[in-house]
């Protein structure tokens, strides 16, 4: 086996052409990552279920108060303390009889049927507790929003610009974290009057740390990435390499946050009802709501019954979306 | 070489990090070397002896803690306006060594490329940007249609070519290639290299070629500059410097190079060093490489060696040489 020997020289080689043909080729259409994630969200069942619901919810909160003719604020106390009742519903216990098993409807001649019953000042359940869920997701989401505007600024100034600017804007955090949050909330209603805008400036007061902290860290995270680098030394701008290199980038855990922020807020609103450093009367939460039914729940289980499904049903359905969507916006954070 | 025209001058190049409890990272310490006009100077090393951070003072992704980088004349580690700062970045331009982590998962290699022009000339229309991108996508061998795609959906020679793209997009002419094939495989970066040559020839580019692979470094360097633990201890010609290895490390580098001819390979004899990289925090006395190195001696322990030209640019850094 010895083949004739032949001088091997550099002028013998070529570069291999570069060929944009077939092998360069690639399959379907561009994928966005936002189609992808939506792919990922839609397989994952629990996670649409929970967005379905808070749509359906939402739009309830939006459209129940005006299925009725009543308003959540209207009092007339000959129709207090009624128990639910709905035609072609009776069967599961619409019917409108009390714990006695008199119907109330026909005992006090009332020919108009309340759904989900009226409190003890007449007021109509029904549109109470979709008028309770508007306020607390109203609450809940301006709280988040707020939260979200405040600590993404807050944490991206203090992961891009760093070093002595990160280092006390954390000490601030630190010190903000070390004060117990309950504390400051009390104070902040004690001071301003119990309210909307006083309960979502309580919450977003300490609330947008957690949000601070989650940008920061993954702002830090990014900014050793070889395109931010690149991105520099092709001198962009830093408010260009903020916004279409970082943000875009953080907006998958960002979202994440949120929506495990909302049903947070909705919990701790209701809680702060519940406690009577809520809204006050008229108006009603869920919170509000759940505080008057407990009040009477041996007599008219209804009245707690109701809204304590609702908050139930929509903070479940944040989690489930909140798990669906990291899952489908960050895979390697899936457990 | 003298005749040849310098394009950047490195001289005394110094970057520490500060790394908390008054320690300090000598990740580069005094490197000085030119790099001349339409040459590819190899910059190779073992792992974490500052070559990349070597690179990234230079086009002043870092601050140089002490030291001059003057290109064309031109100190750019003093302050400058905002204008200047702007003209100097457009010369030049970085590939990186990843090719995923260097492009950005949410923008599309139109948006990626188009990056750098519209940085640089902002009055352009975005169809004049496009026909741009298209031009700069052939030329790497890509084509139109993949200018809406996400980078995720590119191979890694694929990645690598559009960062090459993109680096080309600003007409830059020194461009520092970072380890650019160390994540890809042999046939693509056969591939990338030959693409880099070529860019070089057609473009009149100057490359600072930072790689560990030493055939690789010798097929495209005029020149190498080895370092080790944040100094350069030799420089020289490709081909003098193969040939003629003065400096121990280099030597013991080299013998590293398997041959490819089983009789030669049989009978190679490699130098192998003893113990591990020092500790760049607490770098040893005089000569860094002397508690490696197979030939120290007594002074070796007290005297930084002196950087000299040891025959017609060969420079060197051993007591050794010492004329």
């Amino acid at each position: 086996m010895s083949l004739p020997k032949q001088e091997i020289t550099k002028d013998l080689f070529v570069h291999a052409p570069l060929e944009s043909g077939k092998s360069e080729e690639l399959p379907g259409t561009p994928v966005t990552f936002w189609s992808e994630a939506w792919r990922r969200l839609k397989k994952n069942r629990g996670a649409f279920l929970g967005l379905i619901t808070i749509i359906l919810f939402s739009v309830m909160a939006l459209i129940g108060p005006f299925l009725t003719e009543n308003s959540y604020m209207d009092q007339d106390l000959a129709l207090s303390n009624l128990p639910p009742k709905a035609a072609g519903l009776e069967w599961l216990g619409f019917d409108g009889s009390d714990v006695n098993g008199i119907d109330q409807y026909a005992a006090r001649g009332i020919n108009e049927s309340f759904w989900f019953g009226t409190d003890e000042f007449g007021r109509d359940l029904w549109t109470r507790v979709w008028k309770a869920t508007q306020i607390s997701l109203f609450i809940a989401i301006i709280a988040a929003l707020l939260d979200l505007i405040i600590g993404v600024v807050y944490g991206g100034i203090s992961a891009f610009y760093g070093g002595r600017v990160d280092n006390v804007m954390q000490r601030i955090i630190e010190v903000l974290i070390g004060i117990p949050n309950l504390i400051v909330i009390i104070l902040f209603i004690l001071i301003l009057e119990p309210g909307i805008t006083s309960i979502i400036l309580a919450m977003v007061i300490t609330g947008w740390v957690g949000m601070a902290r989650v940008v920061r860290g993954q702002i830090l995270q990014l900014k050793g990435q070889e395109y931010i680098l690149a991105a520099r030394t092709l001198g962009t701008s830093n408010s260009k390499l903020i916004w279409r290199h970082l943000v875009p980038n953080v907006m998958g855990s960002i979202i994440i946050t949120l929506m495990f922020t909302i049903p947070t807020a909705i919990f701790f609103e209701a809680f702060l009802s519940f406690i009577g450093l809520g809204l006050q009367p008229p108006l009603a939460s869920l919170g509000v709501l759940i505080e008057d039914g407990y009040k009477s729940m041996r007599f008219f289980s209804y009245k707690l019954i109701f809204p304590a499904i609702v908050i139930s049903v929509i903070m479940i359905s944040f989690n489930l979306l909140g798990d669906g969507l990291r899952d489908a916006l960050d895979p390697k954070m899936r457990k | 070489m003298s005749e040849k025209e310098k394009l950047i001058e490195v001289k005394n190049l110094k970057k520490y990090f500060n790394v908390g409890k008054g320690k300090i990272l000598k990740a580069v310490d005094d490197v000085s070397f030119d790099i001349y006009k339409g040459e590819t100077l190899g910059l190779v090393g073992e792992s974490g002896c500052g070559k990349s951070t070597a690179g990234r003072t230079i086009i002043q992704l870092y601050n140089a803690t002490s030291g001059q980088v003057i290109y064309d004349g031109e100190d750019t580690q003093v302050k400058k306006s905002a204008v200047d700062k702007k003209s100097m970045k457009k010369k030049m331009q970085m590939i990186y060594q990843d090719p995923y982590s260097s492009l950005n998962p949410r923008m599309t290699v139109l948006e990626i490329i188009a990056e750098g022009i519209g940085n640089h000339e902002v009055q352009l229309k975005s169809k004049e940007k496009e026909a741009r991108v298209y031009d700069l996508l052939e030329s790497v061998g890509l084509n139109k249609k993949h200018a809406n795609r996400y980078p995720h959906e590119f191979s890694g020679g694929q990645c690598q070519r559009i960062g090459i793209a993109r680096a080309l997009a600003v007409a830059p002419e020194f461009i520092i290639a970072d380890e650019p094939i160390a994540a890809l495989d042999v046939s693509i970066q056969a591939q990338i290299v030959n693409l880099l040559q070529e860019l070089q020839q057609k473009k009149g580019l100057t490359y600072l070629f930072i790689a560990h692979d030493l055939s690789m470094v010798k097929h495209i360097s005029d020149r190498i500059a080895v370092m080790y633990l944040g100094g350069v201890v030799e420089l020289a010609g490709s081909e003098d410097l193969y040939d003629n290895p003065l400096h121990p490390y280099t030597q013991a580098l080299l013998s590293a190079i398997p041959i490819p001819d089983p009789k030669i390979e049989r009978t190679r004899e490699r130098i192998i060093l003893k113990g591990d990289v020092p500790n760049p925090m607490d770098p040893p006395s005089g000569c860094r490489f002397r508690t490696r190195c197979p030939k120290a001696m007594q002074i070796c322990t007290e005297i930084v060696p002196e950087w000299q030209e040891v025959s017609s640019n060969h420079f060197v850094a051993c007591h050794l040489y010492k004329q």
